[in-house]
């Protein structure tokens, strides 16, 4: 008996492989629209990767996290490469993510069957950005201690639930020592966890139901999804390695001072891009709003928009019935001129 | 004890942990001593002193309180608290009001 027979008579490998042999991917002019999933889950890939081995030296106190850090990328070898290489593919991984969403948004991909793997999919862009929310405060220097302190004290907005889940988040009513160590834990145990269950639902839903194609659009074929679609996925995450290591060896990303709760916020404080356009709304609310505070209204706007979104292949009734409604992407253009508006304006104002 | 008087020219401020959280000491340009909590209002990021604009400012969202707390511009809700401030010789004690 072959190693190959032994091996497929334990594994059934082959049952998998002629499945995937059969699998195929609509061709049409957004096909490529399709990467972005496949792009997404490389940029997580390397995130687990790297940050496994930034976990051998890295320490979630206090006194020692922010040298921990700095010992990093300036004594273990190749430190600063991994390191750097975690927090750009960290802001990748969340543009992808953002990129998937547009094109499965405006692509109707969410309509009947595939609701469920639209779920799954908002759920991880918000575990991605809890990742990415709880990772920027692990080096426990100013600008993180700060923007820890306002997205906290947001969360803490949300009406009813809010105060009680500042103090969850924070592990008391200041950051401290005990923010950064739960913060450390949900970076490294729960998140992790939560996403690879929901990223195998996810993956499992999409094989299931197939690629989805936008309704309007008119297709023109289909090629195997093994070897050839694959194959071109592999050359695309090949060049963003690349990408991604010239990107870490040339823009290093500063480390900053260390965080000293007695000193005054530093000035041209903001938030990753990613969160700019929340972080520019709730500067330009006005204090008050019909009696209201302005940034609880902000925060409950941008809550309910969350539960929108989640529950969009609920709301277009139009999708269902294999219609694309211009109303539905008119409104998905509107909130995505918003946010970027938004994030220029406060790119403009921090300079 | 916030600070020395002498760490205190006119047009300058000082951050103290006063009860376990940020509080801020300042001397006006005319020579007042006075004192308040250094934990913005807004959303609770420590305030600094400004010389070149003479009053308190948040860096986070840009708000403005005069010498007396009370919100000059920007998204605060509410001014911040003052604390009651005593010399004795060099030293500035500052307690609650």
């Amino acid at each position: 008996m072959s190693v190959q027979d032994w091996l497929n008579e334990r594994l059934r490998y082959e049952a998998a492989q002629a499945v995937l042999e059969k699998k195929t991917v609509p061709v049409h002019r957004y096909a490529v629209t399709y990467y972005t999933g496949g792009i997404t889950l490389f940029f997580f890939v390397v995130q687990v990767l790297t940050g496994l081995l930034l976990l051998m030296y890295y320490r979630p106190t206090s006194d020692a996290a922010f040298e921990s850090v700095r010992l990093i990328i300036s004594k273990v070898r190749f430190g600063w490469l991994v390191r750097n290489i975690h927090v750009w593919s960290a802001n990748a991984m969340v543009g992808a993510a953002v990129l998937h969403l547009a094109a499965t948004f405006f692509g109707r991909a969410y309509r009947k069957p595939r609701e469920l793997t639209w779920i799954s999919g908002v759920l991880l862009l918000g575990i991605t950005l809890a990742f990415a929310f709880t990772g920027y405060l692990l080096p426990w220097n100013t600008l993180a201690y700060f923007a820890t302190k306002v997205g906290t004290e947001i969360a803490g907005d949300v009406p009813i639930i809010g105060r009680g889940l500042m103090v969850l988040l924070r592990g008391g009513e200041d950051i401290t020592e005990a923010t950064l160590s739960r913060f450390f834990g949900i970076h490294v145990a729960i998140l992790p966890a939560l996403a690879t269950v929901l990223l195998g639902v996810h993956l499992v839903l999409v094989q299931i139901h197939g690629m989805s194609h936008p309704i309007s659009v008119r297709v023109t074929g289909e090629e195997r999804f093994f070897p050839e679609f694959m194959l071109r996925d592999f050359i695309v995450w090949v060049v963003l390695l690349g990408g991604l290591a010239v990107v870490a060896t040339l823009w290093p990303w500063p480390l900053g001072e260390k965080a000293d709760p007695l000193a005054p916020a530093p000035s041209g404080l903001r938030p990753e891009w990613y969160f700019l356009f929340m972080f520019q709304t709730l500067r330009i609310l006005p204090a008050h709003i019909a009696g209201l505070e302005g940034e609880v209204v902000g925060v409950t706007l941008f809550a309910l928009a969350g539960l929108v979104l989640l529950l969009v292949p609920f709301l277009d009734r139009w999708a269902q019935r294999e219609r694309s409604h211009p109303l539905v992407s008119a409104l998905g253009a509107a909130a995505f001129a918003f946010a970027l508006l938004m994030t220029a304006l406060a790119l403009v104002k921090g300079m | 004890m916030a600070a020395k008087a002498g760490e205190l020219p006119p047009n300058s401020g000082k951050i103290f942990a006063f009860e376990g959280k940020p509080a801020i000491v300042l001397r006006t340009p005319e020579g007042e001593v006075r004192a308040f909590t250094a934990v913005c209002t807004h959303l609770a990021c420590t305030v600094q002193y400004r010389a070149d604009l003479q009053h308190i400012w948040c860096a986070c969202h840009d708000g403005h309180y005069d010498l007396h707390g009370q919100v000059l511009s920007g998204p605060p809700p509410r001014p911040l608290v003052e604390y009651k401030v005593t010399l004795k010789g060099e030293d500035v004690i500052v307690s609650r009001a």
